[in-house]
């Protein structure tokens, strides 16, 4: 009802004036064509170099899937995956279970709200090639937590996560939920403000106590947000990549080689392009998988709103 | 009456220091947890700087885990100007540099074509621009590794390969998504009434965007702008794969900077040098935390 | 001269017809009222001629010229809007300015616009405050001295006072007409409430479904309803619709419904009506108002007819008395004085101002 179709509407009968009525549609043409290239001629590329025989240089030799079968075939994409699946469970689960219990903390009436938020949030300004870098050194054997820790007299104390290929991936998960709970917090801590005083009110005039509150209240009313909370953490730990290589550099040996991680070595150590473009689809896909449905039902859910309203 | 009184009283004062210790307790756990988790979050801030300030032989000896006993500020200018990476010995200077002509263009650029699309995509809505919308929008979700490719071949062909201004270029249109979605929402809550009232007061589509839309977006454009800094100052993967040597961005530096340690690790400089790398976007948050916030949680929930 | 004319006006958002040919006009320094309820098209209508909807297709013209696809800017108007649309940033001095501004007016021209206007509005104490620094009514008082200062030769108020309480928009519908009677301006204005419509407009223009019931005077609307829906839109309380039949009981052409309790009224038919064949069915419009108690001063005057009816419940306002009773089955509302006001219960003796009740013919809902 707007101001819809007004660029469509002749502002003026002179060239000049009709000229003008397009302004809008000429400001953004830039943008638009920028962002329609980075999004779809971007992805077709890469996906087409994925079924290409591109190896040091992009060439153009179809190939069909071939990089797909060799991709599967390979070991090494094989503890890709089993990796990032194992990292998002628990990433995912973690974030959500610590962010949810310092937003409930936070919501106790506490003095000094602002500080401890700016405390437990502070990492996600920082880069996680930061983190990682730092986190690496605490996790060193010789002069971080193990050290520390022997040199208080439990001198047969071992946490030497980087170091040891089954535990590698300890590193990074407990580094991750560092890094990311922050931010899980502040999404729950949002929802939990939002939740109609007047209900809670209601509750406690009811003689409800809090903990019966938060459970039958106010946490039912804000599961949207434990979705929504969920869909990006599992986003963010599918594109995982700066940290692993700034902690552990995907070893030792592979032992913390991610899909992202590996797509950069294929691509640019291995010169094997062509796979190292299949691998990309594959991270594409995984997060169609996780958005595509998500999105369908937002979308389900805001016209069933519509429909109650 | 009054015996009501006295003999209720004792009950009641019971009752309310029962309430109350349970209260206390409840405190104390409260800010005990709040304690606990606060310590965890500060210590590996607090191990790089003191560690700054440490000598090396001092750490070497203690662990990087322990109270300083002395102090020195050598290590600052060392990590600034003379620190070796990558067979290179000036410094984090340079990448520092780097990052600050990367940032700076980039941000002021991306932010200002998102204002503009948003107020376009809210206020001058044609016939498919919800669906320009939508598609500007996957720009959001799109990994990096997928555009790799096509940016690394198109920066070779314009000329701006292992360039800081390629990074520019990318981080302009990588960011564009993120832009645009703050604006827009933000944008769409402004009455159309006031451009409609604009219009007939004989504005046109700049004149309404420079005195009455801009003046009322303030708070989204520093969001914007605080999330297209930090974002792209912390971003690392573009800046290792486009870019080499001495046009690399500070992130880049860093992991080289953590991997030539084959030898002896002077965890001292390397300290200073971790912190010259996050005090640009840590100064941003400590000024402009609230605004911070704000665009983490509305980048998230879409 | 028409200063406004609107010819054949349609109006379609996708496959949804808004407007269905509308037809209006407004000689130079008139006040029109567009009423009807939300969703009639009434708005839509009055962005069209703003210049701020395409048309689908007819005509508009402002003076002698066709405006249909001339810019907001330059149709010479000036709008009003419900929401005011103060622009946020700007001091009120500054919202007054900023059309001038636009228009390249010189800085002088400008400052003596602002002051004359300000001291008609009497704002000139908020020209340095921000719109949100001022309170409903005076954001109201800014919104039109916006609207004034370009001295438009068209103006056009969106629902302007909805968003106010109801002591302050009564004293703000006085000021519009004060201003009105001042300066002059043809005026075109838009409301739902038909109060506004009758104490401001000159003609008003009732619209339903996209399109124009029936434009003409405030009287001639509420005494001549063109058909049911506009004589049921226009007072409050509405008028009482009663399906009846034409008879000749008494020897006189009357109007016969059945009455409560099994007997009939037999209301004797005023001479103004043309067709008055036997056994018509029609439906009997009465306003609460042409309902009283019978009285010497009532009884026996020309075009007055007698009945009785159930009063179920009684509501005083203070300066009058709502009744609702029994005509058969149905509602019917009364309107008294209160030293003539019915008590719940009575079966009371009523006088039916026949000579203003209007008859509609119940297929075409037109008045006969």
């Amino acid at each position: 009802m707007s101001s819809a179709g007004y660029a469509a509407m002749a502002g003026g009968n002179s060239f000049w004036e009709k000229l003008k009525s397009w302004t809008p549609i000429f400001v953004i043409a830039p943008a638009v064509v920028a962002s329609f290239v980075y999004v779809f001629v971007f992805s077709g590329w890469t996906m087409y170099i994925s079924l290409s025989d591109s190896t040091l240089l992009p060439t153009y030799g179809f190939k069909g899937l071939e990089n797909y079968a060799s991709l599967w075939a390979n070991r090494r994409w094989g503890v890709a995956y089993s990796n990032l699946f194992f990292f998002s469970g628990i990433f995912v689960l973690t974030t959500m279970a610590v962010g949810l219990l310092l937003a409930l903390l936070l919501d106790q009436k506490i003095r000094a709200e602002s500080f401890w938020r700016t405390m437990y949030m502070y990492p996600l300004a920082v880069s996680f090639i930061v983190t990682g870098t730092v986190w690496q050194w605490l996790y060193n054997p010789t002069g971080g937590i193990q050290f520390l820790v022997q040199s208080m007299g439990w001198t047969d104390f071992e946490f030497a996560l980087t170091t040891d290929r089954k535990n590698a991936i300890w590193a990074i998960i407990i580094t991750g939920i560092w890094q990311s709970a922050g931010f899980t917090m502040a999404l729950f801590l949002a929802g939990l403000r939002s939740v109609d005083g007047d209900i809670i009110k209601a509750a406690s005039i009811d003689g409800a106590s809090t903990f019966r509150i938060y459970r039958k209240v106010i946490l039912p009313s804000i599961t949207p947000i434990f979705l929504a909370v969920a869909v990006v953490q599992l986003q963010s730990a599918i594109k995982t990549f700066d940290l692993a290589v700034a902690l552990t550099n995907s070893g030792p040996g592979i032992s913390t080689t991610f899909p992202a991680t590996y797509v950069y070595d294929l691509m640019f150590q291995r010169g094997q392009i062509g796979e190292g473009a299949a691998a990309a689809m594959m991270i594409l896909a995984a997060l169609a998988v996780v958005l595509v449905p998500y999105s369908m039902y937002l979308g389900w859910r805001r016209r069933r709103e519509v429909v109650h309203v | 009456m009054s015996d009501a009184t006295i003999s209720s009283a004792p009950a009641l004062d019971l009752e309310a220091g029962r309430a109350g210790r349970r209260h206390l307790i409840s405190r104390i756990v409260i800010y005990g947890l709040l304690t606990f988790f606060a310590i965890i979050y500060l210590m590996p801030l607090w191990v790089v700087f003191f560690n700054s300030f440490r000598p090396l032989a001092e750490i070497s000896a203690n662990g990087l885990i322990a109270f300083p006993q002395s102090f020195r500020l050598d290590a600052w200018p060392q990590a600034w100007s003379e620190f070796c990476i990558g067979g290179q010995c000036a410094g984090m200077q340079r990448y520092f540099w780097n990052s600050i002509m990367m940032v700076v263009p980039a941000t002021i650029i991306s932010t200002a074509m998102g204002a503009i699309t948003g107020y376009v995509l809210s206020k001058w809505k044609f016939r498919g621009s919800e669906i320009v919308f939508g598609m500007m929008l996957l720009g959001v979700f799109m990994p990096g590794q997928i555009a790799l490719l096509p940016w690394a071949f198109i920066l070779g062909k314009i000329g701006l390969a292992n360039s800081v201004y390629g990074l520019v270029l990318v981080h302009c249109i990588q960011g564009l998504a993120f832009t645009t979605l703050f604006c827009r929402n933000y944008f769409v809550g402004i009455p159309d009434d006031l451009v409609k009232a604009a219009r007939i007061d004989g504005a046109g589509f700049w004149r309404i965007f420079y005195r009455i839309i801009l003046p009322i977006s303030p708070p989204i454009l520093i969001v914007t702008v605080i999330w297209q800094f930090t974002g792209i100052w912390n971003e690392y993967l573009f800046g290792v794969v486009l870019n080499s040597g001495a046009n690399q961005p500070i992130t880049a530096a860093l992991v080289a900077l953590s991997m030539s340690g084959t030898t002896v690790r002077t965890y001292d400089v390397m300290s200073a040098a971790v912190l010259i790398g996050a005090l640009p976007p840590l100064l941003v948050y400590f000024f402009g935390g609230k605004y911070f916030v704000r665009g983490l949680t509305q980048g998230a929930i879409k | 001269m028409a200063s406004l004319t609107v010819r054949n006006l349609r109006k379609n958002f996708g496959a949804v017809e808004v407007l269905k040919g509308v037809d209006i006009e407004a000689q130079t320094g008139e006040f029109i009222a567009l009423v009807g309820p939300s969703g009639c098209g009434k708005s839509t209508l009055l962005a069209m001629i703003a210049g701020l909807e395409t048309v689908t297709s007819g005509e508009i013209w402002i003076g002698d010229r066709m405006v249909n696809s001339v810019a907001p800017k330059d149709r010479d108007i000036a709008m009003v809007f419900q929401s005011y649309a103060l622009y946020p940033t700007m001091t009120v001095r500054e919202n007054m300015a900023f059309g001038m501004e636009s228009r390249g007016i010189p800085k002088d021209e400008q400052k003596a616009a602002i002051a004359r206007v300000a001291s008609l509005l009497q704002i000139e104490p908020l020209l340095a405050r921000k719109p949100g620094q001022l309170s409903g009514g005076q954001r109201q008082r800014v919104a039109m001295g916006r609207a004034l200062v370009r001295d438009p030769k068209l103006f056009l108020f969106d629902e302007p006072l909805s968003n106010l309480d109801a002591k302050l928009r009564v004293d703000m519908r006085t000021e519009i007409k004060k201003l009105h009677q001042r300066v002059g301006k043809t005026t075109v204005y838009v409301t739902h409430d038909q109060v506004e419509a009758m104490t401001l407009a000159s003609r008003i223009a009732v619209m339903h479904q996209g399109q124009v019931q029936q434009f003409d005077e405030p009287d001639t609307i509420y005494n001549r309803p063109a058909n049911i829906f506009v004589a049921g839109f226009m007072g409050s309380p509405s008028m009482n619709f009663i399906q009846a039949e034409i008879t000749s009981a008494s020897g006189t052409p009357s109007i016969t419904f059945p009455l409560a309790g099994g007997g009939v009224a037999n209301l004797p038919l005023h001479d103004g009506v043309a067709d008055r064949a036997t056994g018509r069915k029609v439906v009997l419009g009465i306003r609460p108002e042409h309902l009283s108690r019978q009285s010497p001063n009532t009884v026996g005057k020309p075009g007055m007819a007698t009945m009785s009816a159930p009063v179920e419940v009684v509501e005083p306002t203070g300066a009058e008395t709502m009744a609702v009773m029994k005509f058969g089955e149905l509602e019917v509302v009364g309107r008294f004085s209160p030293d003539e006001a019915p008590k719940t219960g009575e079966n009371m003796p009523l006088a039916v101002d026949m000579s203003r009740a209007c008859l509609f013919d119940p297929a075409t809902q037109k008045r006969i």
